[in-house]
């Protein structure tokens, strides 16, 4: 797992459901086909309301034109990111965009499960509230071995929750990977 | 020591004499259930993940309902309804319920009480975020993605933190003018969209009792809109008299200790709780009905596992006999079944599809339809700016189809009455 992950944020509100991040219309797209697959990057964020899209101003796109990939990598979201229904495809669409963390305040459970046992994002708490702290397109620099997170414009350091037991799941890429490892499955 | 009902399911199912929160276990799984929109992407990862030799851990544990994407000329979600009927033929599954034949059931979570596969004291699981409505049986029920779905596939076992326990008791005799629908949303509104993450939603109470099997699936169908990892009540006469008709596997029940330990409880007397409806756009923006009404609606919509099943409508027709609707009003029945029982069970004499349609409500198929928006050509689906009243669970931004859309939730009654003034109204003004 790569230790150091920087880039910049794309910063959003609470309660980012996953029919926002991925709008229940394109779930029918398959997830295996290589091409095919692309369309989830290309559909992500799509259902954020344009004035909650790329706070604090809003009216950011996530991804621009024709794309399936963003050039933000990071993630910093509000409260219960990743509520609503339990598609797999929502972590999926954010990693097919290129996001590999997202930090947030707190996690709906299904989101947060999928992020970690399909490998797909790291998903990090924060320490209290910051997604008014950072500004969509602020470069920003996340050491994962010691929880931090740092703004690059200025130095400053805020602090994130140690992952707790899931930490073995996220080191080994996925729960398939991990229970291969520990010897659960041949 | 003192336990939960949740908690000593999960021990069992650890294979453990006690469990407490926190607690990460490995459990042996009794049933999963799939649908269209998640199956294929799970049995695709379930072969990528165990080679071609992979193997089905129980056939007979596994449930399989095409419900979500079906009555639609959309390509895509067609060939997710064939892939499930490709993997049941190739596997032979006994539990496979395809659409467009007899054997179709309709909304997985109802479908499973049903058919029987929710069974007091054993654990759930299901790649949809609303399983945890068959803990309403006294079961453990939550939703995962199509990883933890592929990794029980294959392994029969699912890993879980054992969640703190919240308590919610519902005192008093529960008014004509009140459903399950008002008693959750009073709820979710005072602990909000998050208030029960990574926990456990017991629900109990003497108004909770009193409940039939429906109303109390509204109950825990909603937990998840809390945050919940699952709701239950305890099994009692209501659940066994439900369950003597459907199936005859044998079951065990769990009870809470009086003295276990909760994370908080909540006490409510049903008489001082009056309508309520969500606004636009999160299931915790609570309010009274009486605050909201006169609220002009371009829609209203009666479905859904939440708000679908034969109760449901009842309730509605309660309120539609006799009268016309003045919004386009949609019926869409949770299941086949419920569809058969709105043209048998009547009400003065009249059945209750009748009662509808002379309303001139539109009725159709059992399926998830509009809940979740779905393809273009899906039945009562928003579009631009209309203002939906429904008995769904959820009201997030394109929830229902359009993003421009709002969409308020209310119980059976609440939306009735709605249809037949074209504003938001109280159902006393007609009980
Ligand atoms: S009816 Fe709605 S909430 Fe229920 S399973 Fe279908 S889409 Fe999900």
């Amino acid at each position: 797992m790569q230790k150091i992950i920087k880039g910049p944020a794309y910063v959003l509100g609470d309660n980012i459901d996953t029919d926002q991040i991925i709008p229940a219309e394109h779930l029918v797209y398959s997830l295996s086909d290589p091409e095919e697959s692309k369309k989830y990057g290309h559909f992500a964020f799509s259902g954020v309301p344009p004035a909650k899209a790329g706070l604090p101003d809003g009216g950011i796109r996530f991804i621009e034109g024709d794309n399936n990939r963003s050039k933000y990598n990071i993630i910093i979201g509000g409260s219960n990111f990743g509520c609503g229904s339990s598609r797999e495809h929502a972590p999926f669409a954010l990693r097919m965009a290129g996001v590999q963390v997202v930090v947030a305040e707190s996690y709906a459970r299904i989101f947060y499960r999928n992020s970690v046992d399909g490998g797909f994002i790291i998903p990090l708490e924060s320490v209290g509230k910051i997604n008014d702290r950072i500004k969509t397109g602020d470069p920003v620099q996340i050491d994962l071995a010691n929880q931090t997170l740092t703004r690059l414009s200025d130095g400053q350091q805020f602090s994130l929750k140690h992952p707790g037991d899931v930490l073995p799941i996220i080191e080994a890429g996925g729960l398939f990977a991990y229970a291969r490892k520990s010897g659960m499955i041949g | 020591m003192a336990m939960t009902i949740t908690e000593k399911i999960l021990a069992k199912a650890a294979g453990k004499k006690e469990v407490s929160p926190g607690q990460n276990l490995w459990l042996n799984v009794d049933v999963l259930m799939t649908h269209d929109v998640c199956g294929p992407p799970t049995f695709q990862i379930w072969k990528r993940e165990f080679g071609e030799k992979a193997r089905i851990w129980d056939k007979n544990k596994l449930v399989i309902f095409p419900d979500h994407y079906i009555f639609t000329s959309d390509v895509h979600a067609n060939r997710n309804v064939n892939i499930l009927r490709k993997f049941a033929k190739d596997y032979q599954l006994p539990n496979y319920y395809d659409v467009g034949s007899e054997r179709y059931k309709g909304v997985c979570h109802i479908a499973l009480a049903e058919e029987g596969f929710n069974l007091p004291g054993t654990v759930l699981i299901g790649t949809d975020s609303h399983t945890c409505t068959a803990g309403a049986f006294g079961l453990f029920a939550t939703g995962v993605g199509n990883t933890d779905a592929a990794f029980i596939l294959g392994t029969g076992k699912i890993w879980e933190k054992a969640p703190e326990s919240m308590k919610f008791i519902f005192e008093g005799s529960v008014p004509q003018y009140l459903t399950a629908k008002d008693l959750i949303l009073q709820i979710l509104g005072d602990i909000t969209t998050d208030g029960a993450t990574y926990r456990a939603m017991e629900f109990d109470g003497e108004a909770v009792r009193s409940l039939n099997i429906d109303e109390r699936m509204t109950l825990t169908n909603m937990a998840v809109e809390a945050g919940g990892m699952n709701g239950i009540i305890a099994a009692d006469e209501v659940t066994r008299a439900y369950l003597a008709e459907r199936t005859s596997k044998p079951f065990e029940e769990f009870q809470s200790d009086p003295d276990a330990n909760y994370h908080s409880v909540y006490e409510y007397d049903v008489g001082k709780i009056e309508p309520l409806v969500a606004k636009p756009h999160s299931p915790d923006n609570r309010d009274t009905v009486r605050n909201v009404r006169g609220t002009k609606i371009t829609k209203c919509y009666i479905g859904s596992c939440t708000g679908g099943k034969f109760t449901d409508f009842k309730n509605a027709a309660l309120i539609l006999k006799g009268r016309e609707v003045r919004v386009p009003t949609f019926i869409i029945p949770a299941s086949p079944s419920v569809a058969k029982r709105l043209q048998t069970e009547t009400i003065d004499g009249k059945t209750i599809e009748e009662i509808l349609a002379d309303a001139g409500c539109t009725i159709a198929p059992p399926s998830c339809a509009a809940c979740l928006g779905g393809p273009a050509d899906t039945v009562g689906r928003s579009v631009d700016h209309d203002v939906v009243i429904s008995t769904t669970n959820r009201n997030f931004p394109g929830r229902m189809g359009s993003k421009k859309a709002e969409v308020y939730l209310a119980s059976p009654l609440t939306v009735a009455a709605s249809a037949v003034t074209g504003v938001i109204t109280d159902p006393r003004e007609f009980l």
